[in-house]
């Protein structure tokens, strides 16, 4: 509980109707995105200024109270649930774009800005921000920043990190600081801009981002190429990147996802495919046409059973949109999906699928799969029933398993949505001791108190890794 | 701030359930003692609010969280209420019972639901448990029961009301209250309903045409018509053109006399047992004639007849014979584009350029019926007229059936929001397919008056006035 004084300086930075305690506010923002966590807050705070931001933080401190800063709270990874406790800050208010500089090409935003309209804004002025994670339309460019999330297009464009050029941010005590700038080059001291992209709300409170623009590309080709072996469909991945060709999107589908994506979407997907590969290029129009065709070729060679391009740019669209449902549409199989995003080298991706499916036999559990297969950044989810606690302790032997794998071929826990309070405990197992020792050593220095997002990202106690006899 | 707060343990062991001791996948094991918490652990389906999983792809689509930004007034939030509520994490306060009257009930977050959860029946079974405990003050008890009992089952009292309504703007007496300022003792956003009420009539569609009307030519299919209690007192025009539209293009339509208030009005206020029993006559009634559609004119009739058969599932005398019913209820302009005989309309306007012409989603005929094609195609179609797609016509226009009455002030955010949509078309005309909606769009544009003349009609009624008879193929 929050004490009268500290209730009273917080309504006096905000205002009364933005610093709320009422049961309402609590229970709207005791969750995020992920499935079966939920804990309440003693309060809510929507400030509107960096001012603001910094006199928040400043109480917050003298008061040893939590801050748990939030967009739209679409984590997957528990990152925005308050599960210490504390305030959340939504983030929703400021939400303006400050600035598009023509000649430098970057655009200067607050952390409220919705990603989906951001990227609108920028196209319509012929330019282009490629990170486009698939709650883009909900997401905020704040929480893209602190989770670092990546998207459909990461595979030719790179991720959130690779277009942040500056920040200002708020650090615990309330100071200001602000790093990088409108530049391409800068060494000065560390890269703390960096550092702060994909912090998971744990060491700043981001509240202006500086983010790069590159020109809009001239012109874009989506196709859709079917397979009756969804190993086929992974290896044609793999095949298309030997050859040297970068897709600006290469998504995979299985036959569970197909299914409830096209009951959603309703767009004709073909439903006795065991796998479907939706590929995308962009760029110069001769460049697109010739990858196009290579891109044809190879799905050919892989024994694809059928390869359609998208007619008009509306029905490539339709096609990207229903992917990015995939993920809330496979809760139509079960109430409770649980979804990963274990990341492997994309050369990788045929022995990941074998190994996740191999898994999932294992422990009698459903996993669909689909994911940014160009990348090697998969999407395992697991539907299930959160009442069922039996189901779900088998989904988490398997989802350990899937991470022990991903890691021995060379992966990472997460590629994308972070590690929060999910990942926890096995965050060790990708950066050793040492590197979990380096990293509080960090997260101490910007926050001594430990009030930002605290206990996310390090587990109280690391889940020990089981060796397992692969073979 | 140790974790005292906290309600679920992280990761790492096998205690996720934040809900209390449940019968293994049913509802929560939970003896409420706020008498309201128990209503609604009674009523609500907790597989639906399981369902949703929280991903928050809704809250775009939601107006009231567009006009608000607060996360309580969204969908996701919503059924977040409703859980604590039933899970015994919140007490359901007077706080709790606003924020469910907030919501529009417009459904626009069922399409945008990947998950496919059930946001409508969520919403009206909240809202019959709130009603179940609702302690109006006598004013307001009398009213409800004089609407919900009295004048909207009754067509007799229905034809009385519309008697009277055509006696007060015809006698004079509406022009007297407005000169002389009579009508400011009633509240501004009821004064500004009252100057866009259009010429009530107490002749409804079947005093003019009576019960049966041939298709012209060779009959295509048998059609009944649902006429509404609102349409036929307030637009009875429109029902006979109607009519008119559905002979012309090759439809037999029968006019059951019979037929009484659909109950959506009842239904969206809680009062669902009063909806059951308007249901049942309606299917006896249409089940008897059995035709191949029934034809609804207004979106928020067609949107609960189409789901009938979801109002009477646990009425084992009526489950069949509600799913026989839901399955031929259709929009009139989803029946003319998908089965009738092709009609021809012409928007003369002499020299000039076309018309411009835009058009408002009914939220129920667009969400719950899926019929958002068929009227811009029907539009589309009219010679001599240009249709121009209004920026956010999918979002609700704040009418909601009474919601502009009982929550006018986001009734009116809304409508503003909508009205500079509106102005950007320049249209000279401002289609939509629900009374609720039109008279919202008068409302509108008396209130914010566009920059260029802009008429709200019913779509039914634009393209009858447009009608080439003689060539009909």
């Amino acid at each position: 509980m929050l004490n009268e004084r500290m209730i009273k300086q917080l309504k006096s930075i905000v205002g009364d109707q933005y610093f709320r305690v009422d049961q309402e506010a609590l229970i709207a923002h005791s969750y995020d995105g992920t499935p079966m966590l939920q804990a309440l807050p003693d309060g809510v705070i929507y400030p509107e200024t960096t001012e603001q931001v910094s006199e928040i933080m400043v109480i917050a401190s003298q008061h040893s109270v939590p801050i748990v800063t939030r967009g739209s709270g679409s984590n997957l990874c528990g990152g925005t649930t308050p599960l210490s406790g504390g305030i959340v800050m939504v983030m929703h208010r400021m939400n303006a774009v400050l600035e598009v500089d023509m000649e430098n090409l970057t655009a200067t935003v607050q952390p409220g800005v919705i990603t989906g309209q951001f990227i609108a804004h920028v196209e319509e002025l012929g330019l282009f921000y490629p990170p486009d994670p698939s709650s883009m339309k909900i997401s905020t460019i704040g929480g893209n920043i602190a989770e670092c999330s990546g998207g459909l297009r990461g595979l030719k464009y790179g991720t959130t990190k690779d277009y942040v050029l500056g920040l200002t941010a708020v650090l615990p005590s309330g100071a200001v600081i602000r790093t990088g700038g409108k530049l391409t080059k800068d060494v000065a001291g560390y890269d703390l801009t960096k550092l702060l992209v994909g912090s998971e709300g744990t060491l700043a409170v981001i509240t202006e981002a500086i983010l790069k623009l590159v020109p809009k590309p001239k012109t874009k080709k989506t196709m859709i190429a079917m397979y009756k072996d969804i190993y086929g469909a992974a290896r044609t991945v793999s095949d298309i990147i030997k050859a040297q060709i970068i897709p600006a999107t290469l998504e995979i589908l299985d036959n569970a996802t197909i299914q409830v994506v096209d009951d959603f979407a309703k767009i004709g997907l073909p439903r006795d495919m065991e796998a479907i590969l939706i590929i995308e290029q962009d760029g110069e129009p001769e460049v697109v046409e010739r990858d196009i065709a290579s891109i044809y070729e190879i799905c050919k060679q892989q024994q694809a059973n059928s390869i359609e391009l998208a007619q008009t740019p509306e029905e490539a669209e339709k096609l990207l949109t229903a992917r990015r449902s995939a993920f809330t549409a496979l809760a139509r199989l079960r109430p409770t999906t649980i979804l990963e995003d274990a990341t492997v080298p994309r050369s990788k991706i045929a022995d990941m699928i074998l190994k996740t499916n191999a898994i999932a036999k294992k422990y009698n559990v459903n996993i669909a799969t689909f994911g940014h297969a160009g990348d090697g950044n998969l999407h395992p989810t697991a539907t299930t029933d959160a009442r069922d606690h039996e189901e779900v302790h088998r989904v988490e032997e398997a989802f350990a398993e899937i991470f022990e794998a991903a890691i021995d071929l060379g992966g990472t826990i997460t590629g994308e949505h972070g590690v929060g309070v999910v990942k926890a405990p096995y965050l060790e197992w990708k950066v050793g001791e040492a590197g979990i020792e380096v990293m509080k050593g960090i997260k101490a220095a910007f926050d001594p108190q430990n009030i930002l997002n605290p206990n996310k990202i390090f587990a109280k106690q690391g889940k020990k890794r089981v060796v397992i006899q692969h073979g | 701030m140790a974790n005292t707060n906290q309600l679920k343990q992280p990761n790492g062991n096998a205690d996720h359930n934040a809900a209390p001791a449940q019968n293994s996948f049913g509802k929560p094991n939970i003896e409420h003692t706020n008498p309201l918490a128990k209503t609604l652990l009674e009523k609500l389906d907790y597989d639906q609010l399981t369902n949703c999983m929280r991903c928050g792809f809704c809250l775009p689509a939601c107006p009231t969280f567009k006009e608000t930004g607060m996360e309580p007034a969204s969908p996701r939030g919503r059924i977040a209420m409703m859980k604590a509520a039933v899970d015994g994490l919140m007490v359901p306060d007077q706080q709790f019972q606003d924020q469910m009257n907030l919501c529009l009930g417009c459904r626009a977050c069922e399409p945008a639901c990947p998950a496919d959860v059930k946001y409508g029946q969520l919403i009206e079974q909240t809202k019959e448990a709130i009603e179940e405990h609702a302690q109006h003050s006598l004013p307001i008890k009398l009213i409800r029961k004089t609407v919900f009992k009295s004048l909207f089952p009754k067509r007799s009292n229905l034809k009385l009301l519309g008697k009277s309504l055509a006696l007060y703007q015809r006698s004079g007496i509406q022009a007297l209250a407005r000169k002389t300022g009579a009508i400011k003792i009633v509240p501004k956003h009821l004064q500004e309903l009252e100057g866009v009420l259009p010429s009530a009539s107490s002749k409804g569609v079947v005093e003019r045409l009576g019960t049966f009307v041939p298709a012209q030519g060779e009959a295509i299919a048998k059609v009944a018509m649902f006429r509404g209690c609102i349409m036929d007192v307030m637009f009875a025009d429109t029902n006979v053109n109607t009519v008119d539209l559905l002979s012309a293009a090759g439809f037999d339509v029968y006019i059951p006399e019979a037929q009484v208030c659909c109950g959506a009005l009842h239904a969206h206020s809680g009062e669902m047992e009063q909806a059951r029993e308007l249901a049942a006559v309606n299917i006896d009634v249409f089940k008897a004639l059995d035709v191949d559609y029934i034809v609804s004119n207004a979106g928020g009739c067609g949107a609960l007849l189409v789901e009938y058969d979801h109002l009477m599932h646990k009425d084992p005398r009526y489950a069949e014979d509600a799913s026989w019913f839901a399955e031929r209820v259709i929009d009139i302009s989803s029946l003319l584009v998908q089965k009738g005989r092709e009609l021809r309309f012409i928007h003369d306007t002499g020299a000039e350029p076309a018309s411009k012409v835009t058009y408002q989603d009914s939220c129920h005929l667009r969400n719950v019926m899926k019929g958002a094609s068929a009227p811009r195609i029907l539009m589309k179609q009219v010679e001599g007229a240009h249709y121009i797609e209004m920026k956010e016509s999918d979002r609700c226009c704040g009418s909601a059936g009474i919601y502009n009455v009982v929550q006018p002030k986001m009734a009116d955010s809304i409508l503003e929001h909508k009205m500079e949509h509106a102005d950007a078309t320049s249209a000279s005309y401002m289609l939509t397919s629900n009374p609720g909606c039109l008279m919202q769009m008068k409302l509108g544009i008396d209130k914010y008056q566009p920059s260029q003349p802009m008429k709200a009609m019913h779509i039914v009624d634009f393209l009858h006035e447009r009608m080439v008879l003689s060539k009909s193929k």
